[in-house]
């Protein structure tokens, strides 16, 4: 995982509460077996409609994404953060995310940020007066910004400082490295080993 | 688990066979509660689980730590007839795809459909010697708990810890509860490993294993063979517990000598000698004790749609206000309703569709040959169909060396490739909608088979006796295995 220490990017306005994971991608597209390309599958429904936000000009490329309370309910698939990091977002804004959710992002290098409500209303207003303007996330601060605008967000210290340190469940257990690579010196040698492929010396027992 | 005891070098208090494998395989002690960090000795791998995991090793640039503890199978998605036609459902064969890039590309072991090791992930391991006493196993499949036989500790695991032991041959991991589950006493002829592990769970129930790491004891799990203590091991997960055990000893050591990837010469010596120290210390205590009875088991059939609804074939189909506990209540309603069963209608007067002989529980050489032994020379009932599927492509070498695969022809059964087949519908071998089976698989969940599937669990032998007359049956209601004397004596015995 990328260490994350402040985004500077087109800032998307989505405006919508509740936004469960069946919005942000729905269940045909769980049958994948890649943890990547779900770009496609994000929002897959509302993108149908050439008005969605995503779909205009001004936002391509955007990697900030504004929403209304309650983002990520419902279903637990991992999916949902997937989808967002493919389509290129590396911030969620919300004054609310489903608990769920938010640890997936957290582990993917997603960075869930929790603003107040009317601090997203001015967010929103300084985006809608200039759409396609670039905001600015600083994880350090902990600030979203938006030309004069700052607000402050929410994140808890865990979570935040693996985000800064880049470090997601394995790259936390890869910090241990050395304790594994002594475990590794003292095992048995005839603990079993799968390769080089062996045959049988004769039939076994039974 | 008391992990706290390896902490504590000089103390010498009596450990359980689990804490002894625990210990032994702790990289980093978890501090304030933290989860201890666990070495993983033997990582097994399938087509199901795994693509995710493979892939977020390729999102974060990351290799493969120990490709030579993992190794790879295609089992779930298999079609048993026709294994050299491409796979027909194209979610299938991109599963099966994916895993043969994988393996490619990230250097690990194979075993493709065609090859003569492929087969369920769980009878590959044993069978090649590569699942050995007091080491730790995982695999993204519950049924992990199988490899326990040897006096492993094995369980499932999720996706997103196959892509962490991938990467880094750990787990962190808390420690586990023990219980011993103490099975004394000698079984009566017909009466097998299955029928013991279908009455610990209707008398544990489906969640009363949860948190725990079983051990199985006492002379009648001493008596067992290997494949016996492995169709035991694999159903805890049945009775919510992540993983059982049996303690190594030389039925277990007699099974691995010469096998494959076994030890050799003095490593061979000093694994067995280090095998020997593993079993449950004198003294050592278990967080929960579960006695059963082994003189006074029946062969078992499960009539509802959870393994703990299990009852003797000499029993009747109950009702739902046998039971007192309103959720039990509840569920038994529902499952006479989805199995479209009567209360009181004696088990063996219940017609089957079909019988599968087959899964990680039951498909292994002896299991075949328990069921041969009974088909032998017979023909199967009408309008029964009757299925037999190896665990994998050696046991279905070995069967047809023996000529156990002329037996089940001359049966009327059909002879497969070896997979999971009908064990869950997930490739072409399905009930339909509304057929009954009687299944030597583990799990007789609604729709586990096929949809609309319904599924009576039984032993090999059992299955075997109730293909010939078409009804439940017990192997006493045939003439090889006459009904012991003391069978009426066993009412009640699982009170
Ligand atoms: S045989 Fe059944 S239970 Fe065993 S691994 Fe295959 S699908 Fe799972």
């Amino acid at each position: 995982m990328e260490k994350f220490e402040t985004v500077t990017a087109i800032a998307a306005p989505l405006r919508r509460s509740n936004v469960d994971t069946d919005q942000i991608i729905p269940a045909q597209f769980l049958k994948r077996v890649t943890k990547t390309g779900f770009d496609d599958a994000l929002f897959f429904g509302w993108r149908q409609d050439p008005e969605f936000v995503l779909n205009q000009p001004v936002f391509q490329g955007a990697e900030i994404l504004i929403t209304g309370p309650d983002f990520g309910t419902g279903s637990s698939r991992e999916h949902a953060v997937w989808a967002l990091r493919d389509f290129g977002f590396k911030v969620v804004i919300s004054p609310r995310f489903g608990d769920i959710f938010r640890g997936n992002s957290g582990k993917q290098g997603l960075l869930a940020a929790q603003v107040e409500e009317t601090d997203v209303e001015r967010l929103w207003a300084a985006i809608e007066a200039q759409p396609g303007i670039t905001a600015t996330v600083d994880l350090v601060a902990r600030t979203v910004s938006i030309g004069e605008l700052s607000v402050p967000f929410g994140i808890d210290d865990y979570t935040r400082w693996r985000l800064l340190e880049g470090l997601d469940d394995i790259g936390l257990t890869l910090r241990d490295e050395d304790s594994i690579t002594e475990f590794e010196t003292r095992r048995e040698s005839w603990r079993p080993r799968t390769l080089p492929v062996r045959e049988p010396a004769e039939v076994g027992g039974q | 688990m008391n992990s706290a005891a390896s902490a504590r070098p000089g103390t010498e208090a009596p450990r359980t066979l689990a804490e002894k494998v625990w210990d032994a395989h702790v990289v980093s002690q978890g501090e304030n509660g933290n989860p201890d960090l666990i070495y993983i000795d033997l990582h097994l791998v399938h087509e199901v689980t795994s693509p995710q995991a493979f892939d977020g090793l390729r999102v974060a640039g990351r290799p493969v730590r120990r490709p030579d503890l993992t190794i790879a199978t295609e089992d779930h998605n298999t079609p048993t007839l026709q294994i050299d036609r491409p796979i027909a459902d194209p979610t299938s064969r991109i599963q099966i795809e994916t895993l043969r890039k994988n393996a490619a590309e990230f250097g690990i072991r194979i075993h493709s459909l065609g090859d003569k090791e492929q087969g369920i992930v769980h009878v590959v391991g044993p069978q090649l010697g590569l699942t050995q006493p007091g080491i730790t196993v995982v695999c993204g499949d519950s049924h992990t708990s199988t490899h326990g036989a040897f006096g492993a500790m094995a369980f499932g695991i999720g996706t997103s810890e196959v892509e962490h032991v991938l990467a880094t041959q750990t787990l962190p991991l808390k420690p586990f509860k023990t219980m011993a589950i103490n099975v004394e006493g000698t079984l009566r002829p017909g009466v097998t490993a299955k029928d013991i592990i279908l009455a610990v769970i209707a008398k544990i129930g489906t969640g009363g294993g949860q948190g725990y790491v079983l051990e199985y004891r006492g002379s009648a799990i001493r008596a067992l063979s290997m494949d016996g203590r492995m169709t035991i091991c694999n159903m805890s997960i049945e009775a919510g517990a992540r993983a059982g055990m049996v303690a190594p000893d030389d039925t277990t050591f007699d099974y691995l000598r010469g096998r494959a990837h076994a030890p050799e010469g003095e490593d061979w010596d000093a694994a067995v000698e280090y095998w020997r120290t593993l079993p449950t210390d004198e003294g050592a205590t278990f967080d929960a004790e579960v006695f059963i009875d082994a003189d006074a088991l029946e062969p078992f059939v499960t009539w509802g749609t959870n393994p703990g609804q299990g009852v003797s074939l000499s029993d009747t189909v109950p009702a739902p206000d046998d039971f007192e506990d309103p959720h039990e209540r509840a569920a038994a309603e529902r499952a006479l309703e989805y199995m479209d069963l009567e209360a009181g209608t004696p088990l063996k007067d219940i017609k089957v569709d079909a019988v599968f002989m087959g899964s990680c529980t039951n498909s292994r050489i002896e299991d075949l040959r328990a069921f041969a032994s009974i088909v032998r020379g017979k023909q199967k009932a009408d309008g029964v169909r009757v299925m037999v599927v190896p665990g994998s492509a050696r046991v279905r070498l070995e069967a047809e060396a023996e000529g156990l695969d002329k037996v089940f022809e001359e049966f009327g059964a059909e002879w497969r490739f070896a997979g999971c087949s009908m064990c869950l519908g997930m490739n072409p071998d399905q009930l339909a909608p509304g057929e009954r089976c009687a299944s030597t698989s583990n799990r007789n969940f609604e729709g586990r088979q096929g949809k609309g599937g319904r599924t009576h669990l039984v032993s090999p032998l059992v299955a075997a006796a109730t293909a010939i007359r078409g009804t439940l049956s017990s192997p006493w209601d045939l003439e090889q295995i006459a009904d012991p004397a003391s069978a009426s004596e066993t009412e009640g015995a699982m009170a």
